[in-house]
């Protein structure tokens, strides 16, 4: 598989693709959201898997951002997500709630093809009247009542996220992050940032093979070395929790996200390209 | 002198061993809950069998596929106890973690519902926990259902609140009347302050206990193993706990 340029994997996904995005501690592609607001990316649909932080917080504030799905959206330890709440106060985002096993059961469903799923929970819950695509029905194999939540398949149009390693072949590592191969298997194509390329192909590896996720799912991937800065990656680096402190803070006025993105999205990237 | 927090991870820790509850071996700790996570640690450090899921800690859990195997577990009835908090928390351990004023929350917005409209109907055991004990908190209604305490009859549901507790009481729930009743109050309230503190209806005894402070064992186990526990991952919450330990 080439090797492309972070520029042209946000290339790859165009206005209005809904995108997968995983939650903060699991290899999100800050490299690669970063390109797509330098791209000026417009009216992307975003699904927290199953929850959402400051890659989502990101895109709102920079305004790529038409609607978001998520089960939760906070910056953690850094408070709550200020650009995503202030999109809400605006009204500029359509917000969609759901709660997490139902994420996961949607894209388990598209991973196997089937048009939906059922989950327990959710029953009594406000998100389902919010909901007019999750249904109820009685379980057909109950002998007596026994409603049950359906929830319909949902494929992304692009899964994103940044891996390990990959190798020659487009295999990706994402270790103990097994959840990802769910993501990539549901998308229609998966985009992805590696810290570097492996010289030995990861499905030999016997104890590799089972944190790659094979190149069959995966369309296009680029070099971005500390690609999920500021956020963690495995045991690789920590998450930067100064830098998420003083986003949390900047982020709070416009003009204050506005200093944060032209210094961190905008001269950061003059500054690699000079 | 002993540290508030120290007292809601004793208080956690005895609700957990309650004997009348179901049972508590395979208990998952949330990542924002460094007080139930503290009272988990407090109980395994003692030497009660307890399996614990830290769901923040990459090498504190047993799963490979992050919450989506957390989930499949708990669906099955594999985590028997799990702790959920509310922006709102009402009288009939209805939990809103969603917002206030129109949906999704125009007047306020909360994070969101996260697994909780799940997690709260398929554990046999959920424990609330919030530390803010205010009218705005403990409401007579919540705004929006992110979870409910009850369900009727016919809806699957293996169990449901056992016990909230704040930074100023513990209530015990019972199910079976939808009500919850003030089981003992912290050191320096008194059934009147939390009655004025409370938004929602619940009942009282005519004596109201004391929250019971950790004895010395508690104490030592709490500063000393627990906090060494807990240092990597609530860094912060351990400086302001326990600074000079």
């Amino acid at each position: 598989m080439p090797l492309v340029s972070v520029e042209e994997l946000a290339d790859l996904v165009p206005d209005g693709a809904l995108v997968a995005l995983p939650p903060d501690n699991s290899l999100v592609p800050n490299a690669l959201v970063r390109a797509l607001i330098r791209a000026g990316r417009r009216a992307l649909r975003l699904l927290g898997v199953p929850v959402s932080g400051y890659a989502t917080d990101l895109l709102i504030g920079a305004g790529c951002v038409a609607a978001l799905e998520s089960s939760g959206v906070t910056l953690g330890e850094a408070g709550v997500a200020p650009r995503f709440l202030a999109a809400l106060k605006r009204g500029t985002l359509a917000m969609t709630d759901a709660t997490c096993p139902a994420i996961h059961t949607m894209l388990q469903a598209a991973e196997k093809g089937v048009p939906f799923m059922p989950l327990r929970g959710i029953l009594g819950s406000d998100l389902l009247a919010h909901r007019p695509d999750w249904k109820v029905i009685n379980n057909p194999f109950a002998p007596g009542a026994d409603p049950i939540v359906l929830l319909p398949a949902l494929a992304p149009d692009v899964a994103i996220f940044h891996a390990m390693m990959a190798d020659d072949d487009g295999n990706v590592h994402v270790g103990r992050r097994h959840e990802l191969a769910t993501v990539a298997h549901a998308a229609r194509r998966s985009l992805v940032t590696v810290e570097r390329m492996s010289p030995r192909n990861l499905l030999e590896d016997e104890h590799l093979a089972a944190g790659t996720i094979a190149a069959v799912y995966v369309e296009a991937i680029a070099i971005a070395e500390r690609g999920a800065w500021p956020l963690a990656l495995l045991d690789e680096y920590a998450v930067d929790s100064a830098h998420l402190a003083e986003y949390a803070r900047l982020a709070r006025s416009d003009a204050g996200f506005g200093a944060y993105l032209d210094r961190h999205v905008f001269e950061a990237a003059r500054r690699s390209f000079a | 002198m002993i540290q508030p927090e120290e007292r809601m991870a004793a208080a956690l820790a005895r609700l957990i061993l309650d004997p009348a509850a179901p049972p508590a071996r395979h208990v998952a700790v949330g990542a924002a809950s460094p007080i139930p996570a503290a009272a988990c640690w407090l109980l395994r450090k003692l030497g009660t069998p307890i399996r614990l899921s830290l769901l923040h800690r990459p090498r504190g859990n047993p799963f490979s596929a992050g919450t989506r195997e957390l989930f499949d577990l708990a669906g099955q009835g594999r985590i028997d106890l799990f702790f959920l908090g509310g922006g709102q928390i009402d009288g009939q351990a209805n939990i809103n973690l969603i917002g206030t004023g129109d949906w999704p929350g125009t007047a306020a917005r909360f994070p969101g519902s996260f697994g909780s409209a799940f997690m709260y109907l398929v554990t046999p055991r959920t424990i609330l926990f919030r530390e803010e004990h205010s009218p705005r908190v403990l409401v007579p209604r919540v705004d929006f259902i992110s979870a409910p305490g009850l369900s009727p009859p016919d809806v699957f549901r293996r169990g449901t609140a056992q016990a909230l507790l704040t930074g100023k009481a513990v209530f015990r729930f019972d199910a079976a009347r939808g009500r919850f009743t003030l089981a003992s109050v912290h050191p320096g309230e008194t059934a009147e302050s939390v009655r004025a503190a409370t938004g929602f209806a619940y009942d009282a005894p005519e004596t109201v206990a004391t929250t019971a402070d950790p004895d010395p064992e508690w104490l030592a186990a709490l500063r000393g193993p627990v906090r060494a526990e807990m240092l990597e991952t609530y860094p912060e919450f351990c400086r302001r706990v326990w600074p000079t330990a």
